[in-house]
């Protein structure tokens, strides 16, 4: 690695002028033009405030579980926003380049967006968003403080950021990898993509996934060991179930993903030989064992929107969830059944008959659970009083939509079937399908659902019913038209067409795409107009839906301890079941909590992974040791650290009790 | 709780008057992780049983290995556990000095089989076997290391909860610290005993 | 309701253009992809089952249970029925037993590595009838169709007579491509030192789409090509024009025409060495590179032993120079031909591979033990 004798290229490594694209690239040079003006306004602004302080206190350092849940949140809005902008230009580019016509993205850059649109799409929205949510709901559900390992969640949070972080490096110092999300080799060895993409890819997902594991163990650990007294697994809300059942995919199979990219990264840095042609490796390994992870992530992703919905189902039907029981079971059955499908999403590998029929008929066997699951959201709204606030239409357009996109999985998982449609646009429309249809409106209606938990206000209402229309009417109009396109035979990842007659189809999926821009603008308006209006939009009372679990029964937002006193268990729906029995607030007897302490450790560890990260995507070699020593040396250093927890003293409590108390009174008189 | 459910027309407890401790999770937690650790071996060993015969007309392990050597190896690490062992015993009976020097002789254990597995890779690589040489040295070297360096970081690990203990005696954390060091090591004793048997006995002969 | 309606109109003017585009996946030429456009069918109706009354009922149900409709019956305690609960999961279930047996008997009978046993619903075939072989390259980013029985060879253009059962043989030369041509039948992935195989006929003349169905890299989007289904004197006729012109495919030309290119038009090799697919197939087109079976062979009877380790050569590819990359990897190996045998009745066995004679171990014992490069 020394041998070259260039002082700039020690320095440096591979690192030149050439690596930056802004510099002949005019799409980037613009982008990175808004990101200097908008970074510079934000940092400019925070200044002025005189918020730097206030960010670091009780932000940054923050090992509030609520707090966590909330940035993750934000970092996935934001990252939505960039992963949403490559979907723009993918649906515009498609749209436009037919008949010889180049469209505005050449082959090296439109191989990039939709790789880095697939990768943000799932590891830095869906996954912080799912996480977030979690985080911030799961503790107060089961009637806890705060998480199993407080300093973990913050050094959690960071991590996934550090790597979302690196990605967004990657557009503007080199590039990102041209390889499709999953990298498959041997297309990402280091002989056919040399570039400093896929190293990126690697880089970024390993140190998230550094973030995205602890948290895994955390949340397990919370919900096992937490739980309120007298809240047995079987009384826990179903969006807990759903956590856990989550947390346990994610410590099962995130190693996978771990140790297959460290052997990818292998190849690529070390010249072994995993994934060559040459030399004995096998690429069709990497494949299955990518896809032992990939297929479980799905359903990382999907059981807690799963959960929002039964949480939101009940509530807004007025009425307890059918089938709890049922709902559980099912949980676990899919959570069982997703390590045994993986091998559908490559039937056309060559596998043996039986080999492809045992998995089209175990992907198959997951819709019996899911199935149930629907009719167990059906047969809640039956009989009940079903208000149709924001989150309950999230509700009801999922459950529309999401059953077209099981169906056509269904189709999918029937080999012959898959040997037509596999890598198709119809592919495409199934999983965002499912993905849009399914999680994206979960975790929307979980944001509309608990925002006013967070923050003691609702979002505004006008704004939230126009981004769920936007956003459903926009999906079909983007998606139906690739069911349509991949039936005409239509192959993804294609960047120029000759067939002329699919251009209409184009334009209409590109329509759609619009028309979801507008929901997502529609989202953040609803947002700024319930920060703008948020005295009109206050809740006072803690329990704005008339909520039936426990995160309903503290204050919005809650105390720094979530609980005065612990709460105990009787009935599943914990809150319904105090508020039907006359459960009073206690107003006195107060005592000291203790509470885990704010630290740096977390942001600072991962800040210099984010470094060394860099260091290794350029081969900045002595950049390289220097921080990883640094990362060890400071990660032992926080160990001598043990002073890590405090008390709120009692008359603290009692001061924040009080006024809650007031305020209640205030609204009843 | 019983007469909160005899009678159900009073209002039944709700809330718990005294703070609640809830018991701590520190060792499920590290449990957990080390499951998820267990994984990646079990990646790795599953890459070295797909490739492991795959020598690319080059060395198999039965003209690399040297059998004595890795037993002579594999018994460091056993002793290891064993001496381990021994320092939880001291640390139950609260004596420091009696955990330091048996964390003090597992610790020169652990480094006498990092020592001896990096003799061994020397070797081979100056018989140019190295990882670069066939999909069967990639995984194979993948594997060992891989174990070798979990090895390398709880000699780490180890050294600072000497520190630590020097620092303040077994108190309740460092307890907690030294438990979870403990199955971390066992851990490795496993994965070890997995390794030795499939990729060194077998792999010779086998 | 808002929704409905645009949705309603979404789907009406979505039918109307339905009508007056090429649907080829359900409408195909090929009796496989015909049984494969009727498993599409059958599945969706099937599935069409459950999926319309639940779509039904939640709309209903929501319309019925609204807040504003005090006539409805409300019962906020009503959460359990066992009834309803055994149908909630036996209704699925049967269904997805009907459709799982159906999944498992056609899977086997439409496995692509199954010999056909019929032309179409009709017309039966013999069991010991032989189908035309066609060997199938992936490039980058181009096909080349290698026909053994005619010798001929040809990039970015297939012909097949129709009512002739097919055999495809398919490999890469380096990225992972799928085999795909809609109308015909399913796809297959095609990756490098392997085959994978496909079996098919097509049923109507005229002029298909084919195409790689999985992302290769820069030049994908381009990597297409026109299958003809063709009678049998049309076969023939064409077959007679890619012999026309004198095009040799061996070796060396296969080399040249491995580098990647975009947009590559139609060639003819009238005639084609005949080594070169198993050559392609096994790695080994260069002949200082050792085959892929000579070394799986070596490698099963206990490798090459310490002395095979050195037989290795770094060799620079130029590939990613084509791939708009500034800089090229540091290099990778491959394994040399054998220059010395190891000894035993190994060395013999090697000697007697076609592949290997003596003029190779000549040429790879000049570059053989050290980091010489050897750029294509």
């Amino acid at each position: 690695m020394f041998s070259n004798p260039d002082l700039l290229h020690f320095i440096f490594g591979r690192l030149s002028l050439d690596s930056f694209p802004f510099l002949h690239d005019p799409i980037i040079l613009v982008t990175l033009l808004g990101v200097v003006v908008g970074g510079i306004a934000v940092v400019g602004g925070i200044s002025y405030f005189r918020l730097w302080g206030y960010l670091w206190r009780e932000w940054i350092t923050s090992i509030d579980h609520k707090k966590i849940g909330i940035m993750y949140i934000i970092l996935a809005i934001i990252m939505l926003l960039r992963g949403f902008a490559d979907a723009l230009m993918m649906r515009a580019q498609q749209a436009i380049a037919f008949n010889g016509a180049e469209g505005f993205l050449p082959p090296h850059h439109y191989d990039q967006i939709f790789t880095a649109h697939g990768v943000i799409m799932i590891f830095f929205v869906a996954m912080p968003l799912v996480t977030g949510l979690m985080n911030f709901v799961v503790p107060l559900q089961i009637g806890a403080r705060d998480v199993a390992f407080p300093f973990l969640n913050n050094f959690s949070f960071w991590m996934t950021t550090c790597g979302a972080a690196l990605i967004m490096a990657s557009l503007f110092v080199g590039e990102f990898a041209m390889t499709g999300w999953l990298a498959y080799p041997p297309l990402s060895d280091i002989v056919y993509s040399p570039g400093v993409g896929v190293d990126y890819y690697i880089w970024a997902l390993q140190i998230a996934g550094v973030g995205t594991l602890l948290s895994g163990v955390n949340l397990i650990v919370t919900i096992v060991k937490m739980r309120a007294p007298g809240m047995s697994m079987m009384k826990m809300p179903v969006f807990t179930w759903t956590s856990l059942c989550t947390n346990i995919l994610i410590v099962a199979a995130f190693p996978v993903l771990t140790a297959v990219l460290v052997l990818l990264g292998l190849d690529r840095y070390a010249d072994t030989n995993f994934f060559t042609n040459d030399l004995g490796g096998n690429a069709m390994m990497y494949i299955n064992l990518i896809w032992i992870w990939g297929h479980p992530e799905v359903y990382i992703l999907i059981l807690p929107a799963f959960g929002v919905f039964s949480e939101v189902v009940s509530t807004f039907c007025r009425k307890r969830l059918f089938g709890y029981s049922s709902m559980v079971y099912a949980t676990v059955v899919i959570t069982i059944l997703s390590y045994i499908v993986w091998l559908h999403h490559f039937f056309t590998m060559g596998s043996g008959a039986s080999v492809n029929a045992f998995f089209g008929i175990t992907t198959m066997i997951i819709s019996i659970p899911t199935g149930a699951k629907v009719f167990n959201w059906l047969f809640t709204m039956y009989k009940g009083r079903i208000s149709f606030d924001v989150p309950m239409l999230w509700t009801i357009g999922f459950m529309l939509t999401f059953v077209i996109g099981g169906m056509t999985g269904v189709m999918l998982a029937v080999p012959p079937a898959d040997f037509v449609l596999h890598n198709s646009l119809f592919l495409i429309a199934h999983f965002h399908n499912v993905i849009i249809g399914g999680v994206v409106f979960g975790m929307f209606a979980g944001i509309v659902y608990w925002f006013p938990k967070a923050f003691g206000f609702k979002l505004d209402e006008f704004w939230g019913k126009m981004s769920f229309w936007l956003w459903t009417i926009g999906f079909y109009f983007a998606f139906m038209p690739l069911y349509v396109l991949g039936l005409m035979g239509v192959t993804r990842r294609m960047s120029q067409f000759d067939d002329p007659s699919l251009q209409i189809w184009f334009i209409i999926a590109a329509f759609g795409a619009l028309l979801i821009a507008g929901g997502i603008g529609s989202f953040i308006m609803s947002i700024v107009v319930a920060v703008i209006k948020r005295d009109k939009l206050r809740d006072e009372t803690g329990d704005p839906w008339g909520g039936r679990t426990l995160e309903w029964s503290t204050s919005s937002p809650p105390p720094a301890y979530n609980f005065a006193f612990t709460p105990v268990v009787h009935e599943l729906d914990a809150w319904d079941d105090m508020k039907k029995r006359g459960f009073v607030r206690p107003t006195s007897g107060f005592l000291d909590i203790h509470m885990p302490k704010n630290t740096g450790a977390g942001f600072i560890l991962a800040a210099i992974s984010l470094v060394l990260g860099f260091a290794l995507v350029w081969h900045i070699w002595w950049l390289v040791a220097a921080s990883f020593i640094v990362l060890i040396v400071g990660a032992i250093a926080h160990t001598f650290n043990y002073d890590r927890d405090y008390h709120i003293p009692a008359s603290e409590v009692v001061a924040t009790e009080e006024e809650r108390t007031a305020l209640l009174a205030k609204q009843q008189a | 709780m019983a007469n909160t459910t005899a009678s159900q027309t009073e209002a039944p407890v709700f809330y718990l008057k005294e703070e609640h401790h809830p018991e701590t999770g520190t060792m499920l937690g590290f449990w957990i992780y080390l499951m998820s650790d267990c994984l990646i071996f079990a990646i790795l060993f599953a890459t070295y049983a797909v490739l492991g015969q795959n020598y690319a007309a080059g060395p198999s392990p039965a003209d690399l290995f040297d059998l004595e050597l890795v037993a002579i190896n594999t018994s460091m690490l056993l002793f290891s556990s064993i001496t381990y062992g021994f320092a939880m015993l001291a640390m139950e009976k609260g004596s420091i000095k009696g955990t330091q020097i048996w964390l003090a002789i597992t610790g020169l254990f652990g480094v006498a089989f990092v020592g001896l597995e990096i003799y061994e890779f020397h070797h081979l690589w100056s018989l140019g076997a190295t990882p670069m040489r066939s999909g069967f040295l990639s995984a194979f070297y993948t594997l060992v290391a891989t174990h070798g360096l979990h090895v390398t970081f709880g000699i780490i690990w180890l050294v600072t909860l000497m520190v630590q203990v020097a620092q303040r005696g077994l108190i309740v954390e460092n307890k907690r610290r030294l438990m979870c060091l403990s199955m971390f090591w066992h851990f490795l004793d496993v994965i070890w005993i997995g390794v030795f048997s499939v990729v060194y006995l077998l792999g010779v002969l086998g | 309701m808002l929704s409905k309606l645009v949705r309603g109109v979404a789907l009406t003017s979505m039918f109307s253009l339905l009508a007056g585009c090429n649907l080829v996946v359900i409408d195909p030429s090929g009796d496989i992809a015909s049984q494969q456009a009727d498993l599409i069918i059958v599945s969706t109706i099937l599935m069409l089952l459950i999926i319309v009354p639940v779509m039904a009922l939640t709309v209903f149900f929501a319309w019925k249970y609204r807040q504003g409709n005090k006539d409805a019956e409300y019962d906020p305690e009503w959460h359990h029925s066992t009834k309803l609960e055994v149908v909630i999961w036996s209704a699925p279930l049967v269904i997805i037993i009907a459709l799982g047996a159906i999944t498992w008997v056609t899977t086997h009978t439409l496995d692509p590595y199954r010999p056909l046993d019929r032309i179409d619903a009709e017309r039966p075939l013999p069991k010991d009838h032989e189908p035309m072989v066609i060997e199938v390259v992936s490039l980058d980013w181009k096909w080349l169709f290698l026909y053994p029985e005619q010798g001929i060879a040809t990039v970015n253009e297939l012909a097949a007579p129709v009512d002739t059962p097919i055999q495809f043989k398919i490999t890469s030369s380096g990225i992972m491509n799928s085999f795909f041509i809609p109308a015909l039948a399913g796809q297959i992935y095609s990756m490098a030192g392997m085959e994978t195989k496909l079996h098919a006929v097509i049923n109507e003349e005229g002029v298909f789409d084919g195409f790689s169905g999985n992302y290769s890299g820069e030049g994908f989007s381009h990597m297409r090509f026109k299958f003809h289904g063709l009678s049998q004197d049309g076969f023939d006729a064409w077959v007679d024009n890619v012999k026309a012109d004198e095009n040799l495919l061996g070796r060396s030309q296969y080399l040249e025409l491995e580098k990647p290119s975009i947009k590559e038009p139609v060639r003819y090799f009238s005639s084609v060495d005949p080594e070169l697919y198993n050559a392609i197939l096994n790695m080994c087109v260069d002949q200082s590179k050792m085959c892929m079976n000579e070394m799986m062979h070596i490698d099963e009877n206990g490798g090459g032993g310490l002395a095979g380790i050195n037989n290795v050569m770094s060799l620079t590819y130029d590939v990613p120079q084509m791939r708009g990359s500034q800089q090229l990897p540091e290099s990778k190996s491959y394994v040399a031909t054998l220059c010395t045998a190891p000894e035993g009745g190994l060395a013999g066995e090697l000697a007697n591979l076609p592949l290997f004679d003596n003029e190779q171990v000549s040429r790879a014992m000049s570059v053989a033990p050290s980091g010489v490069s050897t750029g294509f």
